[in-house]
């Protein structure tokens, strides 16, 4: 079975996003995203997790029964977490206590265990690989956009208090875009996050019309098949 | 919309939208009156500001939608917003906090929804809503009524140019102390360890400026009454709300009248006319039947109180029209009228009993 790269890719960051097409792990997403450091810790520590579960399910994915599945996959999900969690603590902990009980939660983030279901349990090492990585990037790619989007709007910086995340070098990455900013406490709270989550989701379906238009303009002729819209993951 | 339900014969002249909504808007006349008689030029600057945004706005979205521009210009729906969002603001708001106001209202609560009757929240309330969450300073920073700048002048509010200038400007703290203070609900709520009566008594506001207040509600309720003198809107929505909110706030005050404020208080001050009579009558977001709209008005009048008295804001309306304008649809689902012919009114979901 060979390992179809551009598919899995493109799937990850794009069709099958699991932030903006399959509407996964909103929790966390709505929850952290803030400013870009802390959309970019979460990111991280989510992709690892991916990495890793994705990984392991996959190379047991013989030995594991159908009946007892979930459970299984929801032990070496959660060890891995703990794993990254201890690690958060150890290396950057004073973004550990900001994000907080989100941490942890990963376990419980639908977009983990949805891949480890629909994907790891049923594909290679190296596609399940490849698709940890791609949904990871694809969801961290999301909430860094939606962290810098409620930055931006809610305090009028950007990339704030990376230090907390990459030493005390990137201390200088912050970005003033805006002096005296008195603030835009709405876009901080989560309200701003459901309402810049409903614009990203519309600016994506956009994107998909306008390439779709393109396409079909492309290709004209022959019955079109219909498609049908998928809401859920 | 002027949809009152009535026996034959069904032959009416043709009530279009743009009608109205210019009644609704000459209906707020009074209040704007009153409230730049009481508190200064900042309300009618706000107001004209406010529509000038809306029409720019609506424009705006309208081009982008590919709809036609002028015709739906012309039913005056964004005005009505825009003039009620620019009575509700503080006077002495900054011209941005009304720009992200009725950006907020067209464009996001009106325009991403579909549209005039598509909304399922008020507008104007919905912008007012994130304003105050969004900015609490700019947004509690009322201006305090003429009468107690200065007792010795006639009319003492702060000048056309200066007004502007503070709006449009930058902000000039001296100035600002002087000319705004907390409102009623505001003082009566932070009013430490006084019972109702000593606040009466010794806070200023309330025992000198309480007047302006009770000016402005009563201009209010004039407009509503011109409203439904020309059957714009039925009373019940405004008389279940205000019914409501008077029946709660004097089963408290009776228990604990040192602790709880007074049902006129309730009534007249902040803004319950307002509300009652230009925003619970919203034909778009508020219940349909008649019956509904009582159920409608009775929910928001007992929120009004319940988060004015317990809840972390000093006014209550944007919040209890929002939450009431959620549960519409449900409401109109219960409460739908039984069609002529038929035994039974055709209610609930189906497959209820």
């Amino acid at each position: 079975m060979s390992v179809d790269v551009k598919k899995i890719t493109l799937d990850g960051l794009w069709t099958n996003n699991p932030a903006l097409v399959q509407l996964l792990g909103l929790c966390p997403l709505l929850a952290v995203t803030g400013s870009v450091v802390n959309a970019l810790g979460l990111g991280l520590a989510s992709t690892i997790v991916l990495l890793g579960s994705n990984l392991t399910i996959s190379a047991f994915r013989k030995f594991v029964p159908g009946s007892v599945r979930l459970p299984i996959f929801v032990m070496i999900i959660a060890s891995f977490v703990t794993a990254i969690e201890l690690l958060m603590q150890a290396f950057t902990f004073e973004l550990y206590q900001i994000l907080g009980i989100f941490i942890p939660l990963i376990v419980t983030n639908c977009a983990i265990m949805g891949r480890a279901d629909a994907f790891a349990s049923k594909n290679p090492v190296s596609a399940s690989l490849l698709d940890g990585l791609m949904m990871g990037v694809g969801f961290s790619a999301v909430l860094i956009l939606l962290g810098g989007m409620r930055e931006v709007l809610g305090s009028g910086t950007l990339f704030a208090d990376m230090q907390l995340l990459f030493g005390p070098a990137a201390e200088s990455w912050k970005i003033v875009l805006i002096d005296d900013y008195s603030g835009f406490l709405f876009a901080v709270l989560p309200p701003g996050a459901f309402v810049g989550m409903g614009l990203l989701i519309a600016l994506k379906n956009i994107i998909d019309g306008r390439l779709e238009e393109r396409r079909k303009r492309q290709t004209p002729a022959g019955p079109t098949e219909t498609q049908r819209v998928r809401v859920t993951g | 919309m002027a949809l009152i339900r009535s026996s034959s014969p069904h032959l009416h002249k043709m009530n279009q939208t743009g009608h109205v909504m210019r009644l609704v808007l000459m209906a707020t006349l009074p209040g704007m009156a009153a409230m730049t008689f009481f508190f200064g030029w900042g309300t009618l600057i706000n107001v004209i500001w406010a529509s000038l945004l809306a029409v720019g706005f609506e424009a705006a979205i309208l081009k982008w939608r590919n709809r036609p521009v002028g015709f739906v210009l012309r039913d005056y729906s964004a005005l009505v917003t825009a003039v009620l969002l620019g009575l509700a603001l503080p006077p002495f708001a900054a011209w941005w906090v009304t720009l992200v106001g009725v950006f907020v209202a067209i464009v996001i609560a009106k325009h991403l929804y579909g549209g005039l009757g598509q909304n399922p929240f008020n507008p104007a309330m919905v912008a007012y809503a994130l304003l105050l969450i969004s900015f609490p300073v700019e947004m509690t920073r009322w201006t305090v009524p003429f009468v107690m700048i200065d007792a010795e002048s006639s009319w003492s509010v702060l000048s056309l140019f200066d007004t502007l200038s503070l709006i449009f400007g930058s902000i000039d703290s001296a100035l600002i102390d002087n000319y705004t203070g907390a409102t009623p609900l505001d003082a009566l709520r932070h009013r430490g360890g006084l019972t109702t009566e000593e606040a009466w008594r010794q806070v200023p506001v309330l025992a000198d400026g309480i007047g302006a207040w009770h000016a402005v509600s009563a201009a209010y309720v004039m407009g509503g009454v011109f409203l439904l003198y020309r059957k714009v809107f039925t009373w019940h929505a405004p008389v279940a709300m205000l019914g409501s909110l008077t029946v709660l706030s004097t089963l408290f005050f009776i228990v604990q009248p040192d602790y709880f404020a007074d049902p006129f208080f309730h009534l007249t001050v902040g803004g319950t006319m307002l509300g009652a009579f230009f925003i619970a009558t919203d034909p778009v977001s508020s219940a349909t039947s008649n019956k509904g709209k009582i159920y409608f008005g009775i929910g928001i009048g007992a929120l009004i109180f319940v988060i004015r008295t317990w809840g972390g804001y000093p006014d209550a309306i944007a919040f209890a029209v929002l939450l009431m304008n959620l549960t519409a649809p449900f409401i109109d689902q219960y409460t739908q009228p039984r069609t002529y012919g038929h035994a039974k009114a055709n209610r609930g979901m189906k497959g209820d009993a």
